[in-house]
């Protein structure tokens, strides 16, 4: 796969129209979630169309994380509904998920310290029929190329962050879930994934994404849901102005 | 030639003897710890697969006629199958309880099946011939070594390089360390873990049994092998650092040879040294002499 001549992802996506364009992706309904006897979700209800990016916001602790678990599956007690492409979820064991072609990216990376970088980037199942060929992984994420032997902790965390998106996009996953991918990297690498997270949503990739740098957000978002508690608040639609950032902002207590 | 006025000639006996049973620590505590990191149980079950692969190389032999070399392959297969079915059936439904649970069941199974074979079987011990290629022996120096124990030590060498060669070069081996280490992580990643903990316990006892079919022509086939080797063998995984690889099959080779040397030097502690040892290492590096201390 590496002899493959490295073709833009854009090109990638256009031939691959997944669903119709205002499909819905996720569908979550009346979400109830927790760890053990802590609640955390009550009632969550909201939905991610096809090819849309679609930002949780909300203070540390509001349940934004535990969403994203949620969804896919990974937290072992859960109630209400969560359509992917259209199937319910709820009683489905993670890897049954993954395989609808959904991506997870979690917050700690989940980087395996006992394999290679080249392992860790193959190591998902082919989750769609479309994995992205190495040389596009490698195009978005040139850093990794020259990684390959090394450990995967032996990474920084900008590198490991890469990864971590590399191999959900090489396993062939459409639906990506970041969970603050640009947390505790330097600016020039937050610069580097948001970019990389531009391109994804120009490739038709739809992504549900967690992120507290609301200037970068505020960029790609197609829409935001406010969190607050385990609860939906509110949902905003694109911010155009300084002002609609600046009210994100005050939901944050930033 | 005496050394410390023993006899070189017994020195190297026991040095043989040593590495032989070493071979069976080894090969025994790489199942048991590949187990352990994994579906994090103690398998008290492990010496009773061993035990039953060497009845079933017996009982191929005696019921269906077929040699030892089929059986090599035969008995581990039909071992490791068995074991999946108990893993399926009963381990996988405790494996969210605390691992006391664990540890009673599998202790429940080796108690159960012990006493069936040893109702069918009674106590003294089936015989089993080496196979006619590795009958005879071979002079070294002072010593004659039979040359089906010079297989035993290679055939477990060679055992404990093929599973190192697919626990860390190849896609399965890297799902399986990828399951140990995050278990959640590796099934968000679409791998399906539950399944992967069957096969691994198919293959780890299917490794147990194997050694078993391996020590049948030295040891006879006896319903208490397993439970009597079983001690050391956990004693050696505690030395070598619980769920270390590379670690149980040094120290597995290594407690062999130390028993052996003590056999020689005071042999009424040649019993207790691997107990000593343990209590040694548990004082002074409690993760093991290979284990990574969390």
């Amino acid at each position: 796969m590496l002899e493959r001549p490295a073709s833009p992802p854009a090109s990638h996506a256009a031939s691959h129209p997944t669903t119709g364009p205002a499909a819905t992706v996720l569908a979550v309904h009346e979400l109830y979630a927790g760890y053990g006897d802590d609640q955390v979700l009550h009632g969550v209800s909201l939905d991610v169309k096809a090819g849309e990016l679609v930002t949780l916001v909300g203070r540390n602790g509001a349940g934004k994380s535990t969403i994203m678990r949620s969804v896919m599956g990974i937290l072992p007690r859960r109630r209400g509904s969560v359509q992917v492409m259209g199937q319910e979820t709820i009683g489905l064991p993670p890897e049954k998920i993954a395989r609808l072609g959904v991506g997870y990216v979690p917050e700690e990376r989940g980087i395996f310290s006992r394999l290679s970088v080249e392992e860790n980037l193959k190591l998902p199942v082919l989750v769609g029929d479309k994995p992205m060929p190495l040389a596009e992984v490698f195009e978005l994420f040139p850093n990794l190329r020259e990684r390959l032997g090394s450990a995967g902790t032996q990474l920084s965390g900008g590198e490991q962050q890469m990864l971590s998106i590399a191999r959900v996009l090489r396993a062939g996953a459409r639906f990506l879930l970041l969970d603050e991918p640009t947390e505790g990297l330097a600016p020039v690498i937050v610069q580097q994934i948001g970019r990389t997270i531009a391109r994804l949503k120009e490739a038709g990739y739809t992504i549900l994404l967690v992120e507290q740098n609301m200037h970068f957000a505020a960029t790609v978002s197609d829409r935001f849901f406010v969190i607050e508690e385990g609860h939906v608040v509110n949902q905003l639609g694109r911010l155009g102005s300084a002002q609609a950032v600046a009210e994100l902002e005050r939901y944050l207590g930033i | 030639m005496n050394i410390l006025d023993i006899p070189a000639q017994a020195w190297v006996g026991q040095i043989m003897i040593g590495l032989i049973n070493g071979s069976f620590y080894a090969m025994l505590s790489i199942g048991l710890a590949v187990i352990f990191g994994l579906l994090n149980i103690a398998n008290f079950a492990h010496g009773v697969f061993y035990m039953m692969g060497a009845f079933g190389a017996w009982m191929l032999g005696n019921h269906l006629g077929l040699g030892y070399w089929p059986s090599l392959l035969l008995a581990p297969l039909a071992v490791g199958i068995v074991g999946a079915l108990i893993e399926r059936l009963f381990l996988s439904r405790v494996y969210h309880l605390d691992h006391t649970y664990s540890m009673l069941l599998t202790f429940g199974v080796t108690l159960m099946i012990e006493s069936l074979y040893r109702n069918a079987y009674g106590t003294s011990g089936m015989p089993y011939d080496a196979p006619a290629l590795l009958q005879g022996g071979t002079r070294m120096g002072a010593i004659f070594m039979p040359n089906y124990r010079l297989w035993v030590v290679l055939a477990s060498l060679l055992m404990c390089l093929l599973t190192w060669f697919f626990i860390e070069r190849t896609r399965l081996g890297s799902y399986l360390r990828a399951a140990t280490e995050n278990a959640t992580m590796t099934r968000a990643l679409g791998i399906n873990v539950p399944r992967l903990l069957t096969i691994t316990y198919g293959c780890g006892v299917g490794l147990a049994a194997l050694s078993g079919v391996l020590a049948v022509p030295v040891y006879g086939a006896n319903p208490a092998m397993g439970s009597d080797l079983l001690i050391v063998v956990f004693a050696v995984v505690v030395i070598g650092g619980m769920g270390s690889i590379f670690g149980s099959i040094v120290t597995g080779f290594l407690v062999g040879l130390i028993e052996g040397l003590t056999k020689v030097l005071w042999p009424e502690a040649s019993n207790t040294v691997v107990f000593v040892l343990m209590i040694i290492v548990l004082l002074a590096k409690p993760a093991g002499l290979f284990g990574e201390s969390h």
